[in-house]
């Protein structure tokens, strides 16, 4: 098995592989902040008592947590055109990849909010505070710190789902896995590379979260 | 136009009937070994043996830190070069069931962890054996914490039973992507392969919140 995997075609094709990383961090940053755009305002009228904002609300968070995020890339990337939009398929991942996790966003932010000890909320009614201050220096200072680990463990989901985008020709990790694969023909070297490609960025991630869990536990220790 | 495209839809409708039965076996098939391995691999981390600890965090922060759509690559392109021959059908619930095995582990280990150190201590005080601990004492009371997500993982692995699409498993998805070149509707086309695993989908995370609001024991009643 070890003995005839090639370490020299990783080499050689080492600066295509880190073109492809800088792809994948850039397509998931971007597909992140999209996440974060969408995910918030959801979020809101989600919980909000207005039934106009929260059905709509309730009704995307539960249509894309029920469907296949494959099934989703294809819908917008083989359906955007019959309705005469042409974007590059780049523009359509990072879509499609906001709209994912901003549905699961709304629902982190959402667990976070109502994590929030009910007699809080109440106290800083009684102390006359408005909606927009009670969320400004009660609810959010201790939401926050609740759902990083939770947020970063949807980055890590994200980073990895960004690997689909290959199936569109989008350039990133894994088509770079692909592209050595199939012009070396060694597909061992090439999936195995974005493999450990993908692990990187899985390790750096869970160990910042774990240290943010440390921490939350330390405070609540107090 | 439209009634046109519906006529052509009509007719791939024996092909989407097989292509919902091929799904049901894989999620079906992967669903019943991911969770014998979970439930195995979940069981025996919580125990203290090193080596055994060991082996186990590293399956499943390898299959969590890497995409699923690399691990099917893996086992469709790679085992076969190893000496390891699989069928497509092979290696999609060979994959999906490592791929379930090592998430359903996490949760497994972490209802059992759930479960107060006192608890082990009395049934061992009672004369248990660690089988009879298990089963008697702790599995009965990690259950609340384990089934909710249990089935919202379910979700996942049905969902991501449609990559297998991209090895030329003639599953739900990729009778969409074959239909989709005929009859150029994205929408419609992917618009109904997603309804049908809504329809799948939506009820299971259903369950999986009504099982968190009736199982979930808050050590608050104490």
């Amino acid at each position: 098995m070890l003995s005839t995997f090639n370490f020299r075609v990783i080499t050689d094709y080492l600066p295509l592989f880190l073109q492809g990383l800088r792809a994948t961090l850039w397509i998931s940053a971007m597909a992140m902040s999209g996440a974060f755009m969408i995910g918030v305002p959801a979020c809101i009228c989600r919980l909000s008592r207005v039934r106009l904002l929260s059905a709509p609300a309730a009704a995307y968070i539960d249509v894309v947590r029920s469907t296949p995020l494959l099934v989703q890339l294809y819908f917008f990337y083989f359906g955007l055109p019959s309705l005469g939009l042409r974007l590059t398929e780049q523009h359509i991942g990072i879509m499609v990849l906001s709209l994912n996790s901003g549905a699961y966003i709304a629902e982190i932010i959402r667990a976070g909010i109502l994590s929030v000890h009910p007699g809080q909320v109440d106290a800083s009614i009684a102390c006359g505070l408005n909606l927009f201050q009670r969320m400004r220096y009660i609810i959010l200072p201790q939401a926050i710190g609740e759902t990083i680990p939770p947020l970063l463990g949807q980055a890590v989901v994200l980073v990895k789902d960004s690997a689909l985008l290959s199936l569109i020709s989008v350039f990133e990790l894994t088509r770079a896995g692909q592209i050595m694969a199939s012009e070396r023909f060694m597909p061992a070297e090439g999936f195995f590379t974005t493999a450990a490609c993908y692990l990187l960025l899985y390790y750096i991630l869970k160990s910042f979260s774990g240290w943010w869990r440390h921490r939350l536990a330390a405070q609540k220790a107090l | 136009m439209w009634t046109f495209y519906f006529e052509r839809l009509i007719v791939s409708l024996p092909s989407f009937l097989n292509g919902i039965w091929v799904t049901v076996q894989i999620s079906g098939l992967s669903l019943i070994g991911g969770t014998l391995m979970g439930l195995v691999t979940g069981i025996l981390r919580t125990r203290d043996v090193k080596v055994l600890r060991g082996l186990i965090t590293i399956y499943v922060d390898v299959v969590r830190g890497t995409p699923y759509l690399i691990q099917i690559f893996i086992f469709f392109f790679i085992l076969p070069e190893w000496g390891l021959p699989l069928e497509a059908f092979g290696a999609a619930v060979a994959s999906l069931t490592l791929y379930a095995g090592a998430h359903i582990c996490e949760i497994v280990a972490g209802g059992i962890e759930s479960v107060p150190r006192g608890q082990w201590e009395a049934a061992r005080a009672s004369g248990f054996n660690w089988l009879q601990q298990m089963r008697l004492v702790i599995l009965p009371q990690a259950l609340g914490s384990i089934l909710p997500p249990l089935v919202g993982q379910y979700v996942l692995l049905i969902k991501n039973s449609s990559i297998v699409s991209v090895i030329g498993l003639m599953d739900v998805t990729r009778v969409g992507w074959l239909t989709v070149q005929r009859v150029p509707e994205g929408l419609m086309v992917f618009g109904l392969v997603g309804i049908l695993y809504f329809c799948v989908c939506y009820p299971l995370i259903q369950l999986s919140r009504w099982f968190e609001r009736r199982l979930t024991i808050r050590d608050t009643t104490l």
